[in-house]
């Protein structure tokens, strides 16, 4: 099983990365884009059957270390392979 | 004064903390962040650099690390501990100081002289400060873009939390003397107890004035004030 989040910064907050990207679109002439925000993708390979456990454990674990809530939020995906 | 370096693998700035510590007077010692015992000092410095290589964020790491949790104990009797750069990183990824540094808003790493607004000169990491100017201390940085939320800011302001501020050498707050994007222009805050800093500027990089400044020493002069009140405190308690 895999587990996978996906982490990016909390709306509102600046993305001067995303912007950047924005921009040199935009000079190779995509300029229906409006906006570009970056984020992170963990993927986790997971050992274990409990599907409400391991929901539950890699909540805790994106909260505690793999996102920073007082500026990212996250999304959890978990998928058989 | 008893003064700790924390290492961590990755720390860079520790000897030139220790050389700060050291010829300002304090009794201090590297402390690797496998060792657990801080008991002896009254001072902990988590220095500058890349801890942990900087890994998913600046300090997201060093935070796990088993010191931290000797650091945690150590903050909570009151003892002085103080954070610098990757340090003051660390300290909001802990949750010791509130809020959390965003890469730079130019996206550049920024290496050059500041000049820093003391806003609470009552702390005891600013007490010993009797100049009339802003302080010129060093800053480099990729990531020191300080974010609070509206309440939190709020909150830091009513309880004159933010000590340092980047200003021109006039000593005005504008947008050309913030370096990095930081949220009103701030540059290191303080905890509601007093005994917990963070600042992304260098003191230890400006005790000596053959090298550009000496203004940094202000901070641990206070420290060492502060230091000797508390022992007072104690030995009449």
């Amino acid at each position: 099983m895999k587990a996978i989040v996906k982490i990016k910064l909390k709306n509102g907050i600046l993305d001067p990365q995303g912007k950047a990207i924005n921009n040199a679109l935009h000079h190779l002439g995509y300029n229906e884009i409006e906006d570009v925000r970056i984020g992170k993708l963990v993927e986790l390979r997971i050992n274990g059957r409990d599907m409400k456990n391991i929901q539950q454990r890699i909540q805790e674990a994106s909260h505690k270390l793999l996102a920073n809530p007082v500026i990212e939020d996250y999304e959890i995906e978990i998928v058989e392979d | 004064m008893k003064s700790a370096v924390i290492v961590f693998p990755g720390s860079n700035c520790d000897h030139d903390m220790y050389h700060a510590l050291k010829i300002l007077g304090h009794d201090v010692r590297y402390v690797w962040h496998k060792n657990p015992n801080l008991d002896d000092f009254d001072l902990v410095v988590l220095p500058g650099g890349f801890s942990y290589g900087d890994y998913l964020r600046a300090g997201a790491i060093a935070r796990f690390s088993p010191i931290m949790l000797e650091v945690r104990r150590f903050a909570r009797k009151g003892k002085f501990l103080l954070g610098i750069c990757n340090g003051f990183q660390i300290l909001t990824e802990t949750g010791l100081l509130p809020g959390a540094l965003l890469k730079n808003q130019n996206i550049r790493f920024v290496c050059q002289q500041v000049f820093l607004r003391v806003e609470n000169r009552s702390t005891s990491f600013t007490n010993a400060n009797k100049l009339r100017r802003p302080l010129k201390i060093p800053i480099a940085h990729g990531e020191g873009n300080y974010f609070i939320e509206a309440a939190g800011l709020e909150e830091l302001r009513a309880n004159h939390q933010v000590i340092f501020r980047y200003v021109d050498e006039q000593n005005n707050v504008n947008a050309e003397a913030n370096p990095n994007g930081s949220i009103d222009n701030i540059a290191g805050i303080i905890n509601k107890e007093g005994n917990i800093l963070g600042m992304m500027p260098h003191p230890e990089r400006a005790v000596e004035t053959m090298l550009g400044s000496s203004d940094g020493r202000i901070i641990f002069e206070s420290l060492q004030e502060a230091n000797k009140k508390n022992r007072k405190a104690l030995s009449h308690a």
